[in-house]
């Protein structure tokens, strides 16, 4: 296997530009000619699907839900990140660029990064001339507020639901796509397996969910925009159908995997209360801009938070990080507050929680501004805890939240598959071992709307593509895998629920590869995942049968495909010997107990080849290289 | 139903909608779902059911389902008769089991309504909301020609009115909680959200006319002015969004 990155020559900013001219073109007539399969509908397929189809091209769309408009996207709350400059601070094109390869820990491709910044500001236009309601001042100008740490005002919002506004956007171009009869839509769709004619990707198989058939589609190239993996951790912020089993089913059929060990462990979320628990939810981090984190002073101090005095508490971001105190990176953030649980300061009846409190915010600015501010998250966090957050602190605890990990593409978006191509975040390619907070929607829409229309177009004219049908034999044989293995994890029998093995294996992940790794607690947890693997063969229970709605067998499918990636994620994490972004490995931090990157040995892409069954993956390295920005350590004291 | 903040467990009867597929005869069936946290959420406490149907070698409850904090408009069911359950402003996801008391019943059915089959005990095919949208619920702009963001600028108020009514997540509730089965909430709230903006304006007329048209033809019922539509809406939509469709309608009828 060949990585090549095929990042064009020339300088930086002028890369793109070169690129769109130097890529062939089909002419308008004959794109009509062409049948594009895209999987998925949140900011990057239903973005993609809309406007490969505003081009011409015919385009089939599929989807989990029983509607394009409910993509995992449409949970996104904080906003969306543009280098538009309204606010007048001294944004740029190249500030956001360097913002966010220095948020990814100079481990993202430079010359996506600066693409990205660059496409930012379209974004922003096309949105709001497809009606997305942004924030706007009294004058009638878009409004920005600063958002994960960024010393600018560049996110652009639509109060807590920006992602459900970027979506509802991204739906009705796809809406109108689907009425003019460009885009066929199926919803209800499970991909299932790729299909490969000739080295080429030409098309998927899938099982509709509504009556378990297995049907098979050709296409001309396959776009995926399936989302990100965080489900691996059975507890996520993500939405109960986020999975990786269509990403997965393409690794096993050729396409490198790229740092999955790379995931982002969000810090402000509600706080786990019992093993029925289903998934976690995130609070903001804009409640950082106000909420001061502390946790008690003395390990096991089980006061009520009123009746610790200020002398016995710890603010412990603000004291070892004096000069961004709270709003430290979501990395750093998180991985403080697990310290301080671990030496026994937690709150809250687990223990596994640490304060955020509004005491003083509210006594500066009062009552209503902090309710005008964060009235909504309030209300949200009392209705699944039942507390208070105007009288009490909330309490609040890190949650797996986003994978910077993804299948391996180049400059084109096109993986290591021809004919294959990844978008959003289901790809690796631009945040490197860590994400800024509001630049995941961002990169979607990007990939969505303004690179793959082009990018595709290039791959198409210069390609011979032979006729096929879904009848030749390498449908066929394809479908049959997939039903055959159906088949089999409807017949194991075994004595435990899916649903159960999915707990064990967040377990494992969690406590294994998230937060804190060491290489002994990585080793063992390869161990524990392999066993996990072989029980889940001779024990799992998969109700009903394969011919019917069956949500249970979907799910057992979706575990089993996690189970092995979770090897594949550890085997990463192994491979990769220094702590970077969310990457923490405690046996590379400096003195200080910060991450220690290690530049000379470690600036790559990792990329992972399956080699079949049981066999250990094949590792290929993608170079990074830096000419534009100056590697420097992070640090936030 | 009384609420209570202490952590505790209730024992409940569940008595819930089972209809193995579209044209067949469904039922409602009882459950005894014992041991429930107060602090579950409701579709955590049906996962905690289905569990143990699954040990016990029955058919788990199929319902649809999928972000858990009332954003996708995915999950739904009528609780004791109302669309999401008791809370107001809740969708059935975020609606907590402290809202029960110890030995309650609770009847759990699917949205009712001719334009939504049922697909499988509580999940239903809402796809006609789709179709109203494919018939007009978009501003025709292709990716590429747009102006910079900041080149039509309009009232704050237009912007967060226009904002109140795209918060619908279009899950249905609307129509399953109204007498007449009709989705008149959810088609005003999308022309209003665009008829509000100025970006919406050149298709107004084509928009509400093709809207309603296919809203019509999808089986969806008259509006009466029973209101029940913005007592059950999980995002507390208002019916003057309704007013607002029924002006754009006129409006469009004149011209
Ligand atoms: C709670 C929360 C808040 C967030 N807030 C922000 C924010 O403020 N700003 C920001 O920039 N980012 C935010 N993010 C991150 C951001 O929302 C996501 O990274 C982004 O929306 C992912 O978009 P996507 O298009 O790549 O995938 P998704 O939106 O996850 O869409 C995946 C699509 O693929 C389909 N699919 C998946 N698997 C299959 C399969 N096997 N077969 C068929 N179809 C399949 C699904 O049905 C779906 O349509 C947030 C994330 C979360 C969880
Ligand atoms: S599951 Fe998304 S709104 Fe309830």
């Amino acid at each position: 296997m060949q990585l090549d990155s095929k990042v064009p020559d020339g300088p930086l900013s002028e890369k793109w530009d070169q690129h769109l001219f130097d890529l062939k073109l089909i002419n308008p007539a004959n794109k009509r000619k062409f049948e594009i399969v895209v999987v998925g509908t949140g900011l990057a397929g239903g973005a993609a699907s809309a406007t490969l189809a505003e081009l011409g091209y015919n385009v089939k769309t599929f989807c989990i839900q029983d509607s394009p408009r409910r993509a995992h996207s449409i949970a996104a709350q904080g906003g969306i990140n543009a280098a538009k400059n309204y606010s007048n601070d001294g944004d740029s094109i190249r500030r956001l660029f360097y913002d966010t390869i220095k948020g990814g820990d100079y481990r993202a491709r430079e010359a996506n990064v600066y693409r990205l910044a660059q496409i930012s500001n379209n974004i922003i236009d096309q949105c709001v001339a497809q009606g997305v309601p942004f924030a706007r001042e009294y004058g009638g100008l878009l409004a920005n507020r600063s958002f994960g740490g960024a010393q600018v005002s560049r996110t652009f919002y639509a109060r807590g639901q920006t992602g459900q506004q970027l979506l509802l956007g991204a739906y009705s171009a796809l809406s109108r796509q689907i009425a003019a009869g460009k885009v066929k839509m199926f919803t209800r769709r499970d991909m299932l397996d790729l299909i490969i004619v000739n080295g080429k990707a030409r098309g998927i198989v899938t099982r509709n969910l509504v009556n378990g058939n297995i049907e098979s589609h050709a296409a001309d190239a396959v776009v995926l925009a399936t989302g990100g993996y965080g489900n691996v951790f059975y507890l996520s912020t993500n939405a109960m159908a986020s999975n990786v089993t269509a990403a997965y089913s393409a690794y096993r059929k050729g396409a490198a995997f790229a740092n999955p060990c790379y995931t982002q462990i969000h810090p402000t979320c509600v706080p786990v209360h019992g093993t029925y628990q289903s998934k976690l939810t995130l609070m903001s981090e804009s409640l950082r801009n106000d909420g001061r984190v502390w946790v008690p002073k003395d390990s096991g101090d089980k006061r009520p938070p009123g009746q610790i005095p200020e002398s016995e508490r710890d603010y412990y971001l603000e004291n070892k990080y004096p000069s961004f105190g709270n709003l430290v990176p979501r990395d750093v953030a998180s991985r403080n507050a697990k310290l301080q649980c671990d030496m026994g300061k937690g709150a809250g009846e687990t223990g596994l929680a640490v304060y955020l409190d509004f005491e003083d915010a509210i006594k500066r600015d009062g009552r209503d501004v902090i309710a005008k501010k964060y009235g909504n998250l309030f209300q949200m966090y009392e209705k699944i805890t039942a507390d208070n957050p105007y009288e009490a602190p909330m309490m609040i605890y890190p949650a797996m939240h986003y994978a910077m990990g993804g299948l391996w593409v180049d400059y084109n978006l096109m993986s290591t598959i021809p004919g294959l191509f990844v978008l959003g975040e289901a790809n690796f390619s631009d945040h490197g071992a860590n994400r800024l907070g509001a630049s995941a929607l961002m990169q979607g829409l990007a990939d969505g709307y303004f690179i793959i229309p082009y990018t595709i177009g290039g791959y198409l004219a210069g390609t011979e593509l032979e006729k096929i049908d879904v009848d030749d034999s390498a449908f066929k044989e394809t479908a049959d895998t997939v039903r055959s293995q159906i088949k089999k994890m409807l017949s194991i029998s075994g004595r435990r629920t899916v649903d159960d093995f999915h707990r064990e294996l967040g377990k494992i992940m969690w406590e294994y590869c998230g937060m804190s790794r060491t290489d002994e607690g990585l080793a063992k947890a390869k161990d524990l995942i392999v066993e996990l693997k072989g029980e889940f063969r001779e024990n799992a229970l998969v109700p009903g049968s394969g011919a019917e709605f069956n949500q249970n067998l979907e799910k057992a499918k979706r575990v089993a495909d996690f189970i092995e990636f979770g090897e594949l994620m550890i085997i990463d994490a192994l491979a990769r010997k220094e702590s970077c972004g969310g990457h923490f490995n405690a046996d590379y931090q400096t003195e200080e107990n910060e991450a220690r990157r290690d530049d000379e040995n470690y600036s790559h892409v990792s990329a992972w080849e399956y080699a079949g069954e049981g066999k250990e993956p094949v590792f290929h390295k993608e170079s990074l290289a830096f000419e534009n920005v100056e590697l420097t350590q992070r640090s936030y004291k | 139903m009384s609420e209570s903040k202490d952590k505790k467990a209730i024992n409940l009867t569940l008595k819930v909608w089972r209809q193995i597929g579209p044209d067949v005869k469904g039922s409602l069936e009882t459950y005894h779902a014992g041991d429930i946290s107060t602090d579950m959420s409701f579709l955590e406490m049906l996962d905690v059911v289905n569990e143990g149907l699954i040990i016990e070698g029955k058919e788990p409850i199929a319902f649809d389902h999928d972000c858990r904090e009332g954003i996708c408009g995915m999950c739904g069911a009528m609780v004791n008769g109302r669309a999401h359950g008791p809370e107001k402003g809740t969708t059935l996801c975020q609606l907590h089991m402290r809202h029960f008391s110890d030995n309650d019943t609770i009847v759990i059915e699917p949205w009712k309504s001719r334009a939504f089959k049922i697909i499988k005990d509580l999940a239903v095919d809402r796809s006609a909301l789709d179709l109203i949208i494919q018939a007009g619920g978009y501003i025709s702009a292709n990716a590429g020609g747009a102006p910079d963001g900041n080149a039509i600028p309009f009232p704050q108020e237009s912007a967060e009115k226009a904002m109140d009514a795209a918060a619908c997540i279009g899950c249905g509730a609307c129509v399953a909680s109204c007498p007449n089965a009709s989705a008149m909430l959810f088609v005003g709230a999308k022309v209003s959200h665009f008829a509000l903006l100025p970006q919406g304006r050149p298709e107004a007329v084509k928009r509400v006319l093709a809207m309603v048209k296919k809203m019509d033809e999808c089986g969806f019922g008259n509006c009466t002015n029973e209101t029940e539509c913005e007592a059950e809406c999980p995002k507390e939509i208002s019916i003057t969004n309704i007013a607002r469709l029924n002006r754009e309608y006129l409006k469009a009828g004149f011209l």
